[in-house]
């Protein structure tokens, strides 16, 4: 197998009461690049994101995130192995500030799962204070690093969620639908941020609706229909793909 | 100002709690509440709210058998007084440990689950210890009639060391009256500074944060279950510390100490002074024992005394109508005036202090500012 593979998902099923959601998933995603997952509603994409991220177990097969199994690891361990999520409705901390929703993944970063941190104020925290806010800074919502992030728009709220998983400097993000929602304007403030990432060389996994997004970011595309990955490679051959135009890019597209 | 040891508001609400405390047998003479007995219970009661809103206010888990902990500190501070020494730090240090080991236990079954079946848990564990201590356990506790200081008692240290006190002590002064009072008050000023030094901390961070996401903290990397068990064996402790001062100051421990009303003031302390805050669970103890002591001693004699100006057949009416909210009555008052407060300040007294500070500040503020303020929709 090529050494430059950072996630391989083997041989993945995933059955619920006798439905198969996932078959016959294999899937590899390489160091550096944006791999895009696409396919119609009910594909079982965003299944297939939760098994990466160990909140579905898979019926049968694994998934393995450089050379550790992540099957059976519970979300924490993942995370902290380097794999941040991006949600497709955001997951963020309503009751806390812009600054602190960020403060918080950067303490993890540093201090572990778990650390009985007393004995110091969060005032003194200046070196995750000042990372945080230059991951604000980065993604446009600085001036808004004191407003209570439950007041947010929905479109800033998934800005902040996607500076909650690049102030991790993860190995690998996950990102379910980072644009959906969002007007036009929004979603190529979107595209630009996610490509100044890329330029970073952080390795990413996007499941995206919007063919503009995923024919912008994408390196590679996998086409996911029925449970199944029905093509897979760049984006021209796989939007010249007679069995692509036919399941998916047929209709509305 | 070192920012790492306490910040300069934080110093300025800690030297504003201390000197109320202090200054409580000065402040409460007209509300005819500065008697040490009362005060002492303002403290103690003071304590166990505190430490209930790290783990209610902070990490968002409502338990209802805190009353369990304020138990067990009373037993094992009784046991102290009656094996040991009279001394009251033996009798605390003492009941911390028993009460965090026992919350250690019961914790971490109890967050197993959250929401409900967590609070459930938790009443059903309360309740057990309740029954156990009121009949099975009897030789600890000495059941119905409760766990009492006598003379027989062997208290080895005292003997070893030649001391004689028929009360509790510290170190060898005894602590009757005020100085029962000051002893609790240091305390609860001790108490209070620990909460505001666990609010500000990145632990304390953590702990608002699985409040207010559990899901986040862990596609965060957080194992959130080591905080929730650090968060509720620290409020057991608090609980442990109130009820082996209770203990101290009046020793005698029962069973009724532990039942689920015990558990269920609590919550009502916290949620009538402000769920979260740091100064509000104090100040709802502070109401619900005022209520306990001071209405329910009203009679009829001293409502005729305070309507004696209303002629006579007013007079009659005005008095059958109040004295049924008070004496006997007073749950009346305390449930009315929950219920007022839920509906119309679901933040409690402490919302109800900073709407107030919001309105003077507002009218106060410069002219030319709009009256009417645009507030996000909830």
């Amino acid at each position: 197998m090529n050494e430059n593979v950072v996630l391989h998902v083997a041989d993945v099923h995933k059955n619920f009461a006798g439905l198969h959601a996932l078959s016959d998933i294999d899937l590899s995603v390489e160091q550096g690049e944006t791999h895009a997952i696409i396919g119609p509603n009910g594909a079982g994409k965003s299944t297939l994101l939760n098994v990466i991220v160990g909140r579905l177990a898979p019926s049968r097969g694994a998934v393995v995130f450089d050379g550790t199994v992540l099957t059976g690891r519970k979300p924490y361990e993942i995370n902290q192995l380097g794999i941040a999520r991006v949600f497709q409705t955001p997951e963020i901390f309503p009751d806390l500030s812009v600054l602190h929703n960020v403060m918080i993944p950067a303490l993890s970063k540093r201090d572990g799962a778990f650390k009985l941190n007393l004995l110091r104020t969060l005032e003194s925290e200046t070196a995750i204070r000042e990372e945080a806010e230059e991951v604000l800074h980065d993604v446009g919502l600085h001036e808004r690093r004191l407003v209570h992030s439950g007041s947010l728009s929905r479109g800033d709220k998934r800005r902040m969620e996607l500076a909650m998983c690049l102030i991790q400097k993860p190995r690998l993000l996950l990102l379910d639908e980072p644009t959906a929602g969002m007007s036009r304007h929004d979603t190529n403030t979107t595209i630009e941020l996610l490509k100044k990432i890329k330029s970073r060389g952080m390795t990413k996994v996007i499941i995206e609706h919007d063919m503009h997004v995923v024919f912008s970011l994408a390196d590679r595309i996998s086409v996911l229909a029925g449970g199944r990955i029905i093509a897979e490679g760049a984006p021209d051959e796989v939007r010249g793909d007679p069995r692509v135009q036919e399941a998916y890019l047929g209709g509305a597209h | 100002m070192n920012p790492a040891l306490i910040t300069r508001n934080d110093l300025l609400l800690f030297l504003g709690f201390s000197i109320a405390v202090l200054a409580m047998p000065i402040w409460l003479q007209p509300f005819g509440a500065a008697y040490p007995d009362l005060l002492q219970r303002f403290a103690i009661y003071g304590i166990f709210a505190i430490g209930f809103n790290i783990l209610f206010g902070l990490t968002g888990y409502l338990s209802f058998g805190h009353a369990a902990f304020f138990g067990v500190g009373s037993y094992a501070a009784v046991w102290s007084m009656k094996l040991v020494t009279m001394d009251a730090i033996p009798a605390l240090v003492f009941a911390v440990i028993i009460a965090g080991l026992f919350a250690l236990v019961i914790g971490f079954v109890s967050l197993k689950r959250s929401g409900i079946y967590f609070s459930i848990l938790t009443l059903a564990f309360a309740q057990m210890s309740y029954n156990l201590a009121y009949s099975v356990l009897t030789p600890i506790t000495n059941g119905e009639t409760g766990l009492q200081l006598t003379l027989s008692d062997p208290r080895h240290l005292d003997r070893i060391l030649g001391f004689a006190s028929g009360s509790p002590t510290l170190l060898g002064q005894p602590l009757l009256g005020f100085a029962g009072f000051y002893f609790c008050a240091g305390l609860l000023i001790i108490a209070f500074f620990i909460a505001q030094r666990i609010t500000g901390s990145p632990f304390g961070m953590m702990l608002k944060a699985i409040k207010s996401n559990q899901t986040r903290m862990h596609y965060t990397g957080f194992n959130t279950r080591p905080y929730t068990l650090a968060a509720f064996v620290i409020s057991g402790m608090y609980a442990g510390l109130a009820g082996a001062l209770l203990a101290i100051t009046d020793p005698l421990a029962g069973a009724e100490r532990m039942q689920w009303t015990a558990s269920g003031e609590v919550v009502l302390m916290t949620i009538l002074g402000g769920v979260g805050t740091l100064v509000g669970p104090v100040i709802g103890a502070w109401i619900i024992k005022y209520f306990e002591n001071i209405f329910s001693a009203f009679n009829e004699v001293i409502l005729h005394r305070t309507f004696g100006f209303l002629p006579d057949g007013v007079e009659d009416f005005v008095v059958l109508v109040t004295s049924k909210f008070v004496g006997e009555g007073w749950h009346l008052t305390l449930g009315l005036v929950f219920v007022l407060i839920v509906v119309f300040l679901p933040g409690g007294v402490m919302e109800g202090v900073r709407r107030l500070h919001h309105l003077i500040t507002r009218r106060s503020g410069p002219a030319g500012k709009p009256a009417t303020r645009t507030q996000p929709a909830e």
